[in-house]
């Protein structure tokens, strides 16, 4: 936010805007200055924006009929379902939006992964991304236990027991997280107050993730520098808010099918059976969008080691802008690093297949290679990369060919279409 | 726009690879046409008041179905009963209520407002009646189990003599398509064991078919709106999705890139 010499016109909009800023704020959103070449890829940042407001206005109406409570939970998701106008849609809204929520939120992340958007000046946008992340696995895992369904209350029994795992305190720790000596009433009760929590505490952090996006501006998939405003940009109104309009649409097609032609099939079975403490499902699985960390968690042989990694397999991103040592962001001019992404991708990907299988035999050796490979990608590669990697000359501007007519834009477009 | 439909293809395609994985365990299930798959699935209305039949006759000696009430058998998208006909069904139930003004409980027959009643005061005494076995509640069994309403069709129809060596407990029951194969369920259905009020012959086969189509409605009473609304939902998402596309491709007309 460089330029604060924003006028309005009317007398009032200055009398105002003198006191309370907002219309140079509005101003600054719709002249923004973005790069003109971001592909589709760039487009999730309005979709996440578009989830997370869609969960909270559902979510608030759920929370006016669901009653937090061990032995009417189950019950007043059924009353939501059957009696409440519209709830069984609000319901499925609500319940596949956590997970497209997630399928965005993955594509965005490897999106930046791929474009080295975590790179310098950007790295505080990145971690304050981490953050939200992180958040958001809080909200819905304690979001998955409020319809108090066998996979609600197993699932819940699980996660906190791996908090047992810290040496000395991890027992007491478990107890008071529970309020109790098991999952029951007490931790129903206080996932629902931080399932309601959260995501507002997630709104805040968006905000600061795009303050702090509108400081340098967007990366781009060249992944130079650009100068802003200029040829190679737009302003956000109206290129931007369109063409993120039309992504979004897109996404909406999507996240109708699931809401309305198979609304049940992201979830578990065993969630529409009551919570029963006496009898324990054959298998107890998260939903797919925490299988990689699991099938980590399950890996390692030793419990506490086993909480370290799943915890460290997060943590790494946040300390990933110092460990790839590339001054270079696009993989579009790493043909190296761009191989290594893809096998990452498919690392990610293998985890989450033998997450959701028992963790034995073949399955079990798989997801050890697979995390063994995971954090070798980040603390041995990467690094590494950086210095041996031969990388492609890159353009001086979105626009422009390199100085002395070398036509290495063309080159990069090449390159980017075959990537995409 | 070619771009932008591969992503939206690549984004489904590993979608439905990620389901069709973790929905492990595939079981080769009886199939039967179920009317309410598809865009526009709906009920069949006379398999659901046979369904019904089926349910009330048979399986409510056993099974409760403590979410739904007699209205919902009169309600749209359902069975459809009359009204008429539904409050005659619920008032050939008696129910407990009160305490009246002289602070007694007394009986009556249900009304339409009632929830369906309970073979059994509560789960204990459901136990005790049927050998240690609980048997489940089936307001959402449909959507409970893995294979859904196949699953539900099979059981029913899955019942035969234990192989050689297989040994079973007394009141344990032989099913190919029960996890484990062993159920403490005698098989329910026999030919004839209701019989339709509209000529119906009951098989067990149809039987099965009217009473899983009964319990998927009873799972999912809206799954009749659900269907509706989807198609208009999707049909004006897509026809709102082609006015933003052409307006996004004008207004980016000015600009040297691509959208």
């Amino acid at each position: 936010m460089s330029d604060h010499d924003y006028k309005p016109k009317s007398k009032v909009g200055q009398w105002f805007n003198d006191r309370l800023p907002l219309l140079t704020l509005a101003n600054h959103l719709t002249d923004y200055p973005t790069p003109k070449n971001l592909n589709y890829w760039w487009t999730f940042g309005g979709i996440l924006t578009f989830c997370l407001i869609t969960q909270i206005v559902t979510g608030l109406t759920l929370a006016m009929h669901y009653i937090a409570h061990a032995d009417m939970a189950f019950e007043s998701v059924e009353h939501i379902m059957r009696d409440v106008n519209y709830g069984w849609l609000i319901r499925y809204i609500h319940a596949n939006g956590a997970s497209m929520f997630f399928l965005a939120v993955y594509i965005h992340i490897f999106r930046s992964l791929f474009y080295g958007s975590y790179k310098s000046p950007r790295e505080i946008i990145w971690i304050l991304g981490i953050i939200i992340y992180l958040l958001m696995m809080a909200a819905a895992f304690m979001g998955y236990v409020l319809p108090w369904g066998q996979m609600s209350f197993w699932g819940a029994t699980v996660i906190t027991n791996l908090f047992s795992a810290i040496p000395l305190v991890g027992e007491g720790i478990v107890t008071w997280l529970w309020g109790g000596y098991s999952v029951d009433n007490p931790t129903l009760t206080r996932f629902f107050t931080l399932h309601y929590l959260i995501p507002f505490l997630i709104l805040g952090l968006v905000v600061l993730h795009i303050w702090a996006l509108h400081v340098p501006g967007n990366n781009n998939p060249v992944g130079i520098d650009i100068k802003k405003p200029s040829k190679d940009t737009v302003p956000f109104h109206p290129y931007i808010v369109i063409k993120d309009g039309f992504a979004l649409l897109m996404f909406m097609i999507v996240f109708a099918f699931f809401v309305f032609y198979s609304p049940n099939i992201l979830g578990h079975a065993d969630n529409y059976i009551e919570a029963n403490p006496m009898v324990t499902p054959a298998h107890i699985v998260p939903e797919w969008y925490l299988l990689p960390f699991y099938a980590i968690l399950r890996s390692v042989p030793d419990k506490l080691l086993g909480v370290v990694a799943m915890l460290s397999a997060i943590l790494i991103l946040a300390v990933l802008p110092w460990l790839d040592t590339s001054k270079i962001r696009s993989a579009v001019f790493r043909p190296l690093y761009r191989q290594f992404y893809w096998i990452l991708v498919a690392d990610v990907l293998i985890l989450g297949y033998v997450g959701a299988m028992p963790a034995e035999g073949l399955y079990l050796l798989i997801a050890r290679v697979a995390t063994a490979y995971y954090f070798l990608h980040f603390l041995v590669i990467l690094p590494v990369l950086g210095f041996k990697e031969k990388t492609l000359p890159i353009p001086l501007s979105i626009t422009e060919p390199v100085l002395g007519g070398n036509p290495n834009f063309a080159m990069a477009k090449k390159n980017e279409s075959k990537i995409e | 726009m070619k771009k932008v439909i591969k992503l939206f293809l690549t984004i489904a395609l590993f979608f439905s690879i990620n389901i069709h994985s973790f929905a492990a365990e595939k079981v080769d299930y009886l199939k039967t046409d179920w009317s309410f798959k598809g865009l526009f699935g709906k009920f069949d209305r006379a398999s659901l008041q046979r369904g019904y039949q089926v349910y009330t006759e048979v399986c409510a000696a056993c099974h409760s179905m403590k979410y739904l009430s007699y209205r919902n058998l009169a309600e749209e998208g359902g069975p459809e009963f009359s009204v008429e006909q539904a409050k005659a069904i619920a008032a050939s139930f008696e129910v407990v209520d009160g305490p009246n003004a002289d602070g007694e409980m007394f009986t009556r027959p249900a009304k339409l407002s009632d929830k369906f009643v309970m073979p059994y005061e509560n789960e204990k005494a459901a136990q005790a009646a049927n050998g240690g076995a609980y048997p489940p509640d089936m307001s959402v069994l449909v959507k409970a189990r893995g294979g859904g309403v196949d699953y539900i069709y099979s059981l029913l129809q899955g019942y035969e003599e234990a192989p050689i060596g297989v040994t079973l407990d007394e009141g344990v029951h032989y099913n190919k398509f029960m996890y484990g194969n062993k159920i403490k369920m005698a098989a329910p259905l026999s030919d004839g064991i209701v019989e339709y009020g509209d000529g119906t012959v009951a098989s067990v086969e149809q039987m099965s078919k009217d009473v899983t189509s009964f319990l998927m409605w009873a799972a999912e009473p809206h799954l009749e709106a659900r269907h509706q609304m989807g198609f208009k939902a999707i049909i004006y998402l897509i026809i709102l999705t082609t006015l933003v596309y052409f307006s996004m491709k004008k207004i980016w007309s000015g600009i040297k890139s691509e959208v």
